[in-house]
C-alpha cells in the first residue's frame, strides 16, 4: 500500500514536471515550425531563447508585470527574428554561420545587458513567478488533472497555440503560401506571392515564440535569471521540429518526450536514488542524438530548405 | 565540373588583392563591432575610451601582460584552426568545446594513470591522448553525419554539454583528488610532464610553439592532395562523387582530423597551464575559437592575426572588468557583433559595387 502510493506520487509529479519542462522547448519549436516551413533554417534559436529570457525577467522586474515581461519578450523575438531575416532572406548568407552569429551574440548580450541592469549581487533579483492555476472540474480529475489541468497559464496557452499553428500552418491562405515558399518558391514566386515576405514573416514567428520560449523559464519556472540558463534547448526544439517532420502535433508527443527526459532528474532526485546527478543531466542531449539519427534518414526537408532564394536572371 | 576543380585549385594560390580587401573588409567589421560596444556603455552612462584604454594596457602594457595574451591566443589558434578545417568541408562542427573536453580527459588520465613511464614515452602519449579523445567526440557527430543524415550542428551541441556533464561527473567523482578536500578537481600531473615555459615569471609556454607549429602544417595541408579533396567535398558533393571521392568517407576524416586539433588544445590547456582536470577548462573558448575562424577568413595567416587580436580583448577584457568595472561580457557582445558583420559585409559590399 505505502509502496503503490509513493510510486503514484513519484509518477504523478514526474508527469507533471515532464508537462512544465516540455512548454519552453514546445513554444520554441512551434516558432521553428513556421519558420522552416518557409524555408528557413534558424540556428540562432539559442540565442534568441536567451534574449527572450532576458527581457522576460527584466520586463517582469521593472514593471511588476508578469505580462508586460512576456511582451518585452515577444518584442524582442520579432527583433531576433527580423535580423535573422535580414541576414538569411535581404543579404542571403549562409544561414548556419548567420544562425551561430545570432546564437553568439544573443548569448553575450543577454550576459552584458543583465550585469548592465542588475551588477554584480551576492543574492540574486527575484521576480513573482506565474501562479498555478487549476482548472475547475477538471483539476479534479485523478492524475490527469493534476498532470495537465494544475499548470500555469503559459502552459495552457502552449497547448492551445499547438492546435492554433496546425489550422493556420494547414487549413488557410497564409499557412498554404507559407509552405509553398519552402517547397517551391520560383513556383510560388509567379503566383505572385512575395518569397521574401514569407519566409520574414516565418522567421519573425519563429522569433517571438523562442523569446516566449526563453522567458517562460524565468517567469514561469525559476523566478531568476542567469546566464546561459537555457542551457541547449534552442537546439533541443530545433532537433525536435525535424523529429515531427515540421508537424505541430507530433511536435507535442516530441516536446513531451524530451519535457520527461528532463523531468527524469528532478523525480529520481526526490526518491534519492543513488545516480550521479551529472549522468542524468546528460540524459536529454543523448535522447536528442538518438532521436535525431532515428528520423534524419527518412526525414523529408522542405525542398527549399536553408536555401536563399533569387529570381532567375537576377 | 571541371570549373569547380579549377576554382578550388587556384585557390591555393595567393592573390594580394584579395588578401588586402579580406584584411581591411575584416578591420572595418572589427571597429564598427568596438563603436557598437562603445555605444552600449555610453547608453549606459560609462566612459568607453576608459574602457578600452584599460583593455589595451591590459592586454599589452608589459611583457607579462603580452606574455598573458599570447597564452589566451594559444588555444584560440588551435580550435580556429580546427574549425577551419571542417567549415572548408561546409562541416558546421561547433563542437570544440566537447573535443577540448574529452581531449584533456583523456591525456589527464593517461598521465595520472601511467606514472611509471618514462618520461620519453610518457609525454608523446599524453599528446597522444588530447588527439584520441578530441577524435573520438568529433568522430561520433560525423558518422552519424556521414551515415546517418543528422545534422552537426546540433549533434555537436548536445556533444558538447554532454562533455561538460561528463567532466563535472569525473571531478566530482571517479577523478577527485583524495587529497583535494573534496574540491572537484583531479589529482596533479607528475611535475617532470609540466610543459617548459618560454618567459620564465610568465605563464607562456611550449603549447604556443605547437600552436604556430600547426599554422605552418595547416599552410601544407591545403596544398596536399587530401587539402585538396577536402576543399572539392566542401564545393559540391555532385562534383566530388564525379571525381571518384567517397563522400561519406571524407565527411567522417574530416570531422575526425578537425575534432583531433581541437583535442591538441585540450591537452595544451593542461600540461601547459592548469596541471589538473577542473570543470572551467574549456568555458566559453569554444565559441570563441569559431569567430577567430570566421574573422580569418579560415585562412591560417589570418586565424593567426585574429587569434591575437581576440586573445588581446579576452587578457584586456579581464584587466577591464577589474580595473574600470565594466562587465566581460562585452567581450562575449563584440565576439557576435563581428560574426554578423562579417556575413554583412558581404552584402553591403555588393551593393556599392553595383
Amino acid at each position: 500500500m505505502n509502496l503503490e502510493l509513493v510510486t503514484m506520487t513519484f509518477v504523478v509529479g514526474w508527469m507533471a514536471a515532464s508537462v512544465r519542462l516540455a512548454t519552453p522547448i514546445l513554444m520554441a519549436a512551434l516558432g521553428e515550425t513556421f519558420t522552416e516551413r518557409g524555408g528557413v533554417l534558424n540556428l540562432g534559436l539559442e540565442g534568441i531563447m536567451l534574449m527572450g529570457a532576458l527581457s522576460g525577467f527584466v520586463g517582469a522586474y521593472a514593471t511588476g508585470n508578469l505580462w508586460a515581461g512576456v511582451l518585452a519578450a515577444l518584442i524582442t523575438g520579432v527583433l531576433m527574428g527580423l535580423l535573422m531575416g535580414f541576414f538569411s532572406v535581404t543579404a542571403k548568407v549562409n544561414q548556419v554561420v548567420a544562425g551561430l552569429g545570432i546564437t553568439i551574440l544573443g548569448s553575450g548580450l543577454s550576459t552584458l545587458l543583465f550585469r548592465l541592469f542588475f551588477g554584480l549581487r551576492t543574492i540574486p533579483p527575484t521576480i513573482d513567478m506565474f501562479p498555478e492555476l487549476p482548472i475547475p472540474l477538471l483539476s479534479k480529475i485523478p492524475i490527469l488533472g493534476e498532470v495537465l489541468f494544475n499548470q500555469n497559464i503559459l502552459v495552457y496557452l502552449t497547448f492551445i497555440l499547438v492546435g492554433v499553428a496546425q489550422v493556420v500552418l494547414f487549413r488557410t491562405r497564409f499557412g498554404l503560401a507559407l509552405r509553398s515558399v519552402g517547397e517551391r518558391p520560383d513556383a510560388a514566386d509567379t503566383r505572385g506571392i512575395s518569397v521574401d515576405k514569407m519566409r520574414y514573416l516565418g522567421l519573425i514567428i519563429g522569433g517571438a515564440l523562442a523569446a516566449a520560449g526563453g522567458a517562460y523559464l524565468p517567469l514561469a519556472n525559476l523566478g531568476i535569471f542567469w546566464t546561459q540558463m537555457t542551457a541547449g534547448r534552442g537546439f533541443i526544439a530545433i532537433a525536435i521540429v525535424i523529429f515531427s517532420r515540421w508537424n505541430p502535433l507530433r511536435g507535442l508527443w516530441g516536446a513531451l518526450f524530451f519535457g520527461a527526459t528532463m523531468a527524469l532528474q528532478l523525480s529520481l532526485q526526490t526518491l534519492r536514488i543513488p545516480i550521479a546527478s551529472e549522468l542524468l543531466l546528460m540524459l536529454p542531449y543523448i535522447v536528442t542524438i538518438i532521436a535525431l539519427v532515428v528520423v534524419s534518414r527518412r526525414a523529408e526537408f522542405p525542398g527549399a530548405f536553408a536555401v536563399p532564394y533569387t529570381r532567375s536572371g537576377e | 565540373m571541371t570549373a569547380t576543380v579549377q576554382e578550388v585549385s587556384t585557390r591555393s594560390r595567393i592573390n594580394w588583392k584579395a588578401v588586402w580587401r579580406n584584411f581591411y573588409q575584416a578591420a572595418l567589421s572589427v571597429i564598427v563591432a568596438l563603436l557598437i560596444g562603445a555605444l552600449l556603455l555610453l547608453l549606459n552612462g560609462r566612459n568607453p575610451l576608459e574602457a578600452y584604454a584599460s583593455l589595451l594596457v591590459g592586454a599589452f602594457g608589459s611583457v607579462d601582460r603580452f606574455a598573458e595574451t599570447l597564452v589566451k591566443a594559444t588555444p584560440l589558434l588551435m580550435i580556429a584552426i580546427s574549425v577551419s578545417i571542417s567549415f572548408r568541408c561546409q562541416i558546421w562542427n561547433i563542437g570544440a568545446e566537447g573535443q577540448i573536453i574529452v581531449g584533456a580527459i583523456v591525456s589527464t588520465w593517461i598521465a595520472l594513470t601511467f606514472k611509471t613511464l618514462p618520461l620519453v614515452l610518457l609525454l608523446p602519449l599524453t599528446f597522444l591522448g588530447g588527439v584520441l579523445g578530441g577524435t573520438i567526440w568529433s568522430l561520433i557527430a560525423g558518422l552519424l553525419k556521414a551515415y546517418a543524415h543528422a545534422n552537426e550542428v546540433i549533434t555537436t551541441s548536445m556533444l558538447n554539454y554532454i562533455a561538460i556533464y561528463l567532466l563535472a561527473y569525473l571531478v566530482h567523482g571517479p577523478m577527485i583528488d583524495p587529497q583535494g578536500f573534496n574540491f572537484p578537481q583531479s589529482p596533479l600531473i607528475a611535475d617532470s610532464l609540466i610543459l617548459t615555459r618560454l618567459i620564465p615569471g610568465t605563464r607562456l609556454n611550449i603549447s604556443f610553439l605547437v600552436a604556430v607549429i600547426m599554422v605552418v602544417l595547416t599552410i601544407v595541408f591545403w596544398r596536399t592532395t587530401l587539402g585538396f579533396r577536402t576543399e572539392i567535398v566542401g564545393h559540391s558533393h555532385r562534383v566530388a562523387k564525379q571525381i571518384g571521392l567517397k563522400v561519406a568517407l571524407m565527411i567522417a576524416l574530416v570531422t575526425g582530423m578537425s575534432g583531433a586539433l581541437a583535442g591538441i588544445a585540450g591537452w595544451g590547456e593542461i600540461f601547459g597551464l592548469h596541471y589538473r582536470l577542473i570543470e572551467e577548462i574549456a568555458r566559453g573558448i569554444g565559441s570563441l575559437g569559431i569567430v577567430v575562424a570566421l574573422l580569418g577568413e579560415l585562412h591560417p595567416v589570418g586565424m593567426l592575426v585574429s587569434a591575437l587580436f581576440f586573445a588581446a580583448l579576452v587578457t584586456g577584457g579581464n584587466a577591464m572588468e577589474r580595473n574600470a568595472g565594466v562587465p566581460f561580457a562585452l567581450v562575449d557582445v563584440i565576439q557576435g557583433c563581428v560574426i554578423l558583420l562579417i556575413l554583412a559585409r558581404s552584402y553591403f559590399f555588393r551593393k556599392a559595387s553595383k
